[in-house]
């Protein structure tokens, strides 16, 4: 190459992080996934022939979203010591991240133990049903993937093996639990407010 | 590397001499371990053109079925299992994987990368794909299930609802189609999410986006549908599995669901799924009709914006296979307009590739007559696709022989056709060997012919009202002459595939050495020996145009002078 642009050399060459892009690539996919299955919660809505009815057994589960929804808060303050290096506080940060995440799945499993033998209600009993479990278990499904790797993380950071100098990783794991966080906002709204 | 010799004499031939078996072994065990996009490229090619011949053998099974009135070849019930298995075969086992297969062997040489952005994550979507399709040609030994009906499924590739309930669809056969795909699906999501990363954030240095081969791009935009278009399949098909395994109600009509929601959750999957696989075919055109026109494309900003456009175009778009089910009036509106907006971008795309060839030294080499073929298919396909999307043309002739027609011009005359032409451009590359032109030559021309021989005459017996999905038909419907020479169509494309494969093999061992650049072309992956060594590239390349090799070559006039 004899002749060559100068200007070219001038500039850096930064491209984005690929980390960042395969998860905000798959988080787009997963929400597709939601969202088929919140369109067919919605047109679903009042077509059970049998009961029992979303109004009759349902509870707002108040506690539950307040939890899930503060880790997202605390996951990004474990962030934020990470990049300083600061290993303990990001291990407390981190626990406290997954306590939360572990509160909302017992609170979820008394639900539907609730549901199943007070109310009778089980996947196979009506539309409701139906359509009820897939959608809350599929949030609960990536809510327990995301707990499975947390832990992960809590293990490597107790261990000493992880530092600062992984802090892109861990933000890209953090992007998923913001996801999972987020869903659980549009599941919340369809199933327990529009759908109640 | 081979061409350094070493600095100790007498170092080689350390290695003990391993017997015949073993080396076989270690052969194979060096594909099954692989990280490598350029080995997994070639393993995805390989797969797809196996079940391609898998597919093609059962279509001409079909096609001896329909060649005369009240034949009896086959039983009604394997016809159903045949026209299934040969639908969805095509589609994910052949379709996807080769036009992933090109993009994992060529985006990062494209874009001068070593590899893909995430090596371990492409070896686990092939196999996962690859273990999908085992597990659907599985349900030929397995799908008899324990009520010991059926084997294969036998429910379309669309597989309407409640069909595939578990009253009308007894034993395990729809399980296996239902599970294949939903497991080929997850590994295609992790080859789109690699393809987005490497694209976006593993490209040499002055390979701005502007810059990047129409190729990588349009698998860019590719992959970019990919990620939600396949994941509703996924989504539906695990609640067709909820239906069936948990008694569910989702698709269970007698318990409030809805059969129509399935039809609108397949084909939000199922239209933009037909552009994921067209796009790749445009993708391969971009390419070839350059380097064998001697220009550079015409057009290049436009055709990615029409690349964008149908990306997004089709999303909107997927009701239109469903104006017989009955939409509101204001429903078949929208979707017959937006159905005919996709002509906008892609007539754009027609006329870039014609102007593209203006006034070029066009070589008839075997890429360039395929990719040819293509646009002159093409357009005919996209003529048809726009008679269709007029609802009421529509109520006439949908599900009949002309729809078929339709899409067959489409997925073989366009997509089919290019991926010849590419592997008739590409193949010098992976394997240093040429393909035999004479063969090839062979090759295309009992193609079109074939081609055109069948696919031209089904849109009359679809005109005379020939449903798709038959059996039989009686002899006074005076379908049967046409028929008889579709079947004889099929046939010509079947012997001309077979001299393809013959030659694939014969050239692997016998073919005119290519070296690094037969074909005079223009983007990065000829500038590296052929087949490209493991790493690509010695030192990282550095580009300034779209065109890095033209400059290269041509130092005293290069391409960036004239790029903003």
């Amino acid at each position: 190459m004899s002749a060559i642009p100068v200007s070219d050399f001038e500039q850096p060459w930064e491209l984005p992080s690929r980390g960042r892009i395969g998860m905000l690539s798959l988080i787009i996919g997963e929400s597709a996934i939601f969202t088929i299955f919140v369109v067919a919660y919605i047109f679903y809505i009042g077509r059970s022939v049998s009961g029992p009815t979303p109004q009759q057994v349902l509870d707002i589960p108040i506690l539950n979203t307040i939890c899930l929804l503060s880790s997202s808060v605390t996951i990004w303050l474990s962030e934020r010591q990470i990049e300083r290096g600061n290993m303990r506080a990001f291990a407390a940060l981190w626990a406290l991240t997954m306590g939360l995440g572990i509160e909302f799945i017992i609170g979820t499993w008394l639900e539907w133990k609730k549901l199943i033998f007070v109310d009778g209600l089980t996947i196979r009993t009506n539309l409701f049903g139906t359509t009820f479990y897939s959608l809350v278990g599929l949030h609960a499904t990536h809510v327990v993937v995301g707990l499975i790797m947390l832990t992960f993380v809590l293990i490597f950071t107790l261990t000493g093996r992880l530092n600062h100098a992984h802090a892109e990783r861990v933000e890209v794991l953090a992007l998923y639990w913001h996801f999972v966080d987020a869903v659980w906002v549009v599941v919340f709204t369809v199933v327990y407010i529009v759908g109640r | 590397m081979a061409d350094q010799t070493l600095p100790i004499a007498g170092t080689l031939g350390v290695t003990p001499q391993r017997s015949r078996s073993s080396r076989l072994l270690a052969w194979l065990h060096e594909w099954v371990i692989t990280v490598d996009h350029k080995k997994l490229g070639i393993l995805y090619i390989s797969y797809s053109l196996i079940f391609l011949l898998v597919a093609g053998a059962e279509a001409i099974c079909i096609r001896i079925q329909l060649a005369m009135p009240n034949n009896h070849f086959l039983s009604p019930e394997v016809f159903n299992r045949l026209f299934t298995m040969h639908g969805t075969t095509m589609v994910f086992l052949v379709g996807m994987p080769i036009l992933f297969g090109f993009a994992n062997y060529l985006v990062p040489l494209m874009i001068g990368a070593r590899d893909m952005a995430f090596p371990r994550l492409n070896a686990f979507s092939f196999w996962l794909t690859a273990f999908g399709g085992l597990l659907l040609y599985y349900s030929f030994l397995g799908g008899f299930g324990l009520y010991g009906m059926g084997n294969a499924p036998d429910v379309a590739w669309f597989a309407y609802a409640p069909l595939t309930e578990k009253a009308f669809s007894p034993g395990h056969s729809t399980d296996y189609w239902a599970l294949a795909l939903i497991v080929s699906g997850f590994g295609t999501l992790g080859t789109a999410i690699n393809i987005i990363a490497t694209t976006l954030s593993m490209r040499c240095r002055g390979m701005t986006l502007l810059r990047m081969p129409l190729f990588v791009w349009l698998m860019l935009v590719v992959s970019a549908m990919t990620l939600v278009t396949i994941t509703p399949l996924t989504a539906a098909q695990a609640m067709l599995v909820i239906d069936r395994y948990l008694g569910g109600h989702f698709f269970d009509t007698q318990a409030g669901g809805s059969a129509v929601a399935w039809a609108h959750f397949f084909w939000i999957f199922g239209h933009p799924e037909v552009y994921i696989l067209v796009l790749p075919a445009f993708a391969i055109e971009n390419e070839i009709v350059p380097v064998f026109s001697r220009k550079g494309i015409f057009g290049y900003p436009a055709m990615v914006a029409a690349s964008v456009g149908i990306g997004f175009v089709s999303m909107g778009v997927w009701a239109h296979h469903m104006f017989t089910i009955g939409l509101t009036s204001v429903g078949n509106t929208f979707f017959v307009l937006s159905t005919m907006l996709v002509g906008i971008p892609t007539g754009i795309k027609i006329f870039n590739w014609l102007a593209t060839m203006w006034g070029g030294r066009i070589r008839f080499a075997s890429p360039m007559l395929f990719a040819t073929a293509f646009i002159f298919q093409f357009l005919i396909a996209g003529l048809t696709g726009i008679m269709l999307s007029v609802a009421p043309w529509d109520w006439q002739l949908h599900n009949s022989y002309f729809l078929i027609a339709h899409f067959h011009y489409v997925l073989v005359g366009a997509i089919v056709f290019n991926v010849f032409a590419a592997i008739y451009y590409w193949y010098p590359k992976a394997t240093g060997r040429m393909l035999d032109e004479k063969l090839a030559k062979w090759h295309f021309w009992l193609f079109v012919l074939g081609f055109h021989i069948t696919f031209d005459t089904m849109h009359f017996v679809g005109f005379m009202g020939m449903p798709r999905q038959i059996y039989t038909y009686l002899p006074d419907r005076g379908w049967g002459p046409l028929n008889l020479v579709i079947s004889i169509g099929g046939f010509i494309q079947a012997i001309a595939v077979l001299i393809f494969v013959y030659n694939l093999v014969h050239s692997y061992f016998r073919g005119k050495e290519a070296g690094n650049d037969p074909w005079d072309a223009w983007t990065l992956e000829w500038s590296t020996p052929s087949p490209p060594p493991v790493y690509n590239f010695a030192t990282d390349p550095v580009v300034y145009s779209r065109r890095p090799l033209w400059d290269l070559k041509h130092p005293e006039d290069p391409d960036w002078k004239y790029e903003s």
